[in-house]
């Protein structure tokens, strides 16, 4: 017998309830305070391509970045229970690279070579980097965090070197299309690459033993090894993912701008990465993982951040509001409080055996 | 060869890491004075090291105590560009040019109160509430960041006669100083910031090795299941470290306050890194249970004895510092890990 308040209780339970509650909350707060907010216009952008602009498409442009990085953070999480928080450096590196093959150390004019080889060309390298990082977790069995740090460290520093410091510009019209809109659709482009990535990575999941193996891999390592699997492959291979994840976000950063920016360029996103994952109700100490509830919680980073922009916060002063919405959703989420407040709506019904 | 292979091998994993550290630290200053020449065989040398590094050694003090319980604690840089920006703002009125000047003793008492605050909100929601300290800290740090340019945007000097007669105390050190070029003696000297650093350092250290509070962090760190079947209380001990860690955050932003003289919301940034670099490299293992006070002041002066070296061999384009200090993590992180291996084996 299943009595509503018993579905309600379920639906808490489910994983991908927090990143919906958090969005809900979100929308509802924006509906009461500015309707405005979901105002969606139709316009030319300078260079006379029909785009549609608003509050959303910003989400959806912007959050596609986060959405797609979070995708590789979540294999890396669940199978090394740790964070990478090289990829804001990582991105750096990937779009010196590109920048580099396109038009040469520090030049400025049209693009001496196809696009598609220069993406090649940074996966590779941020599929090195990647690997780097993996190797340092997987069999030096350095913890993620402390691994990652050490590209952390360097990696801006590397992505001045490839350029020799100096900022090539690229002056293509077609390059802006993979940061900006694709002539004829009024929608951004990143969004249509996060469809891409989201295809790829289920398609994996579902038609490869990945989830499974990330996930005995994340659970307990020593019995995923008595298994015959084969953990440290699985670590680096998570973080070889990240790689690519990398690269097609350095791709969308350099072609927003046609041009970089080493200290500034994808900074903090490592952060907005992890917070995703983190929104997405997976355990940041490994294991089980819910790939749709991470890039659900990457567009709600996004949908919050663009809320406080909206409401005049100024760029400098915008963590300190993140900090507090972020603190009450992960007490919100924390197993206590939940515990504690599944016991309140328990209280209020029966007691059900072997429903926990 | 024997012996010593024996004395390695019954020697505790925070004493190896510990000894690697300082030996490693000595080669490399007498590398730098055979090769860069007797600019480094001054005493001045170390001194200015020290002087520039104080509040580094401070906060890195707080995040080993983290570190060996098992967390981590990254707000750390966010509380002292905060606390040297309410400073700032507290002693020198920017927007109020004819208020009254603060007491430089009460802006100290604003830092404490500053680390306090971020100490007890963290450490209750890491150690009770079981959050991932990442997580917070990482708030933290978004928050404090934050906070400071709210409290105040534009960076500026104070100009506070008391606190300016603070800052320019000097403790010269006699016997240490040296000659210069038109044969004057100048003495060698360090400022109040490397005394308190010092004296943190050393409490830290008996508190560490010597007291129940300080074994019980160690005892946390290795294992909690069997810390809390000796009857230590896990939850307390997780709450005082991050406690004082964010205390030591704070003093070590008045510290750093009143070395820079000045507010300014991009004061301290990577603080947080260096200061989890520096206790890496000290010896601190971030799996908890493994770590040393006095490795982590290595661990300071390593860190920046080499960027020193890079920058004084000629090699000062902006990257070769983030590539040196980066490869120098890389090298400890892997000299460790490959020890520990080992010990385990053996």
């Amino acid at each position: 017998m299943r009595s509503k308040s018993f579905s309600i209780a379920d639906l808490v339970r489910k994983q991908i309830f927090i990143p919906i509650a958090a969005l809900l909350l979100l929308a509802l707060f924006n509906l009461i305070a500015d309707p405005s907010f979901y105002k969606i216009s139709f316009g030319y952008n300078s260079a006379g391509n029909p785009v549609l602009t608003g509050y959303l498409m910003t989400i959806l442009d912007y959050g596609s970045e986060v959405a797609i990085l979070a995708i590789g953070m979540t294999l890396v999480t669940a199978a090394s229970g740790g964070q990478d928080i090289s990829v804001g450096a990582a991105i750096a590196i990937a779009g010196s690279v590109i920048l580099r093959v396109l038009v040469g150390r520090g030049g400025s004019g049209p693009m001496q070579r196809p696009v598609i080889l220069a993406f090649l060309v940074a996966v590779l390298v941020a599929m090195i980097f990647g690997a780097f990082n993996g190797v340092l977790v997987a069999w030096f069995r350095i913890q993620p965090m402390v691994a990652t740090l050490i590209l952390y460290t360097a990696g801006r520093s590397i992505a001045a070197w490839i350029n020799n410091n100096e900022l090539p510009i690229v002056t293509d019209e077609s390059f802006t299309y993979f940061g900006g809109f694709i002539p004829g659709i009024p929608i951004p482009t990143p969004f249509f690459i996060v469809i891409i990535c989201g295809i790829l990575i289920f398609c994996a999941l579902k038609f490869t033993n990945l989830r499974l193996y990330t996930q005995a891999v994340g659970i307990n390592e020593s019995s995923s090894r008595l298994n015959g699997l084969n953990p440290e492959f699985i670590k680096f291979l998570s973080f070889v993912i990240l790689g690519v994840c990398v690269a097609v976000v350095a791709l969308i950063k350099v072609s927003r701008i046609s041009t970089i920016n080493y200290s500034v360029i994808a900074k903090d996103i490592e952060m907005d990465a992890i917070l995703a994952v983190a929104l997405g109700g997976n355990a940041l100490g490994g294991g089980k993982f819910n790939m749709t509830a991470s890039i659900l919680g990457a567009y709600v980073i996004q949908f919050l951040t663009t809320t406080l922009y909206k409401f005049n916060v100024s760029a400098d002063a915008l963590p300190a509001y993140k900090a507090v919405v972020i603190i009450a959703l992960v007490v919100l989420s924390a197993p206590t409080v939940r515990e504690k407040i599944s016991s309140l709506t328990k209280k209020s019904r029966p007691a059900v055996k072997g429903v926990s | 060869m024997d012996n010593i292979k024996k004395k390695l091998k019954n020697m505790s994993d925070t004493n190896l890491l510990l000894t690697i550290t300082i030996v490693v630290f000595f080669i490399m200053y007498l590398g730098a004075i055979i090769f860069q020449g007797a600019g480094w065989l001054k005493a001045q040398a170390l001194f200015n090291i020290l002087n520039a590094q104080a509040a580094l050694i401070i906060t890195s003090c707080g995040m080993s105590l983290v570190m060996i319980t098992g967390g981590i604690d990254i707000s750390v840089g966010g509380v002292v560009a905060l606390v040297s920006m309410c400073c700032a703002v507290y002693l020198d009125h920017p927007d109020n040019p004819d208020a009254a000047d603060g007491n430089v003793f009460i802006a100290f008492l604003i830092a404490i109160l500053i680390g306090l605050a971020f100490g007890v909100v963290q450490g209750y929601l890491v150690a009770y509430l079981d959050i991932q300290p990442f997580i917070i800290s990482l708030a933290g740090m978004f928050f404090a960041r934050g906070m400071t340019t709210i409290v105040h945007t534009n960076p500026f000097n104070v100009e506070n006669e008391a606190f300016k007669a603070l800052k320019n105390t000097r403790i010269n050190i006699p016997g240490l100083g040296s000659v210069n070029k038109k044969g004057k003696y100048v003495p060698a000297y360090i400022e109040i910031g490397v005394v308190v650093a010092l004296l943190i350092v050393i409490l830290l250290y008996v508190a560490l090795k010597w007291m129940k509070v300080g074994r019980n962090f160690y005892a946390v760190g290795g294992n909690k299941q069997s810390a809390l079947m000796l009857g230590i209380n896990v939850k307390q001990t997780k709450f005082l470290a991050h406690l004082l860690c964010s205390l030591l955050a704070g003093i070590g932003g008045f510290v750093y306050f009143l070395h820079v003289g000045s507010g300014s919301a991009s004061h301290a940034s990577g603080m947080e890194m260096n200061a989890i670099a520096s206790s890496i490299i000290g010896g601190t293992m971030l799996t908890g249970g493994v770590g040393n006070i006095i490795g982590t002041l290595f661990g300071v002066l390593s860190l920046s004895t080499i960027q020193n070296i890079v920058s004084s061999a000629g090699l000062d384009q902006a990257w070769w510092t983030g590539i040196t200090v980066a490869a120098m993590l890389c090298v400890f992180l892997v000299v460790q890990s490959v020890i520990m291996a080992r010990k385990a084996k053996a």
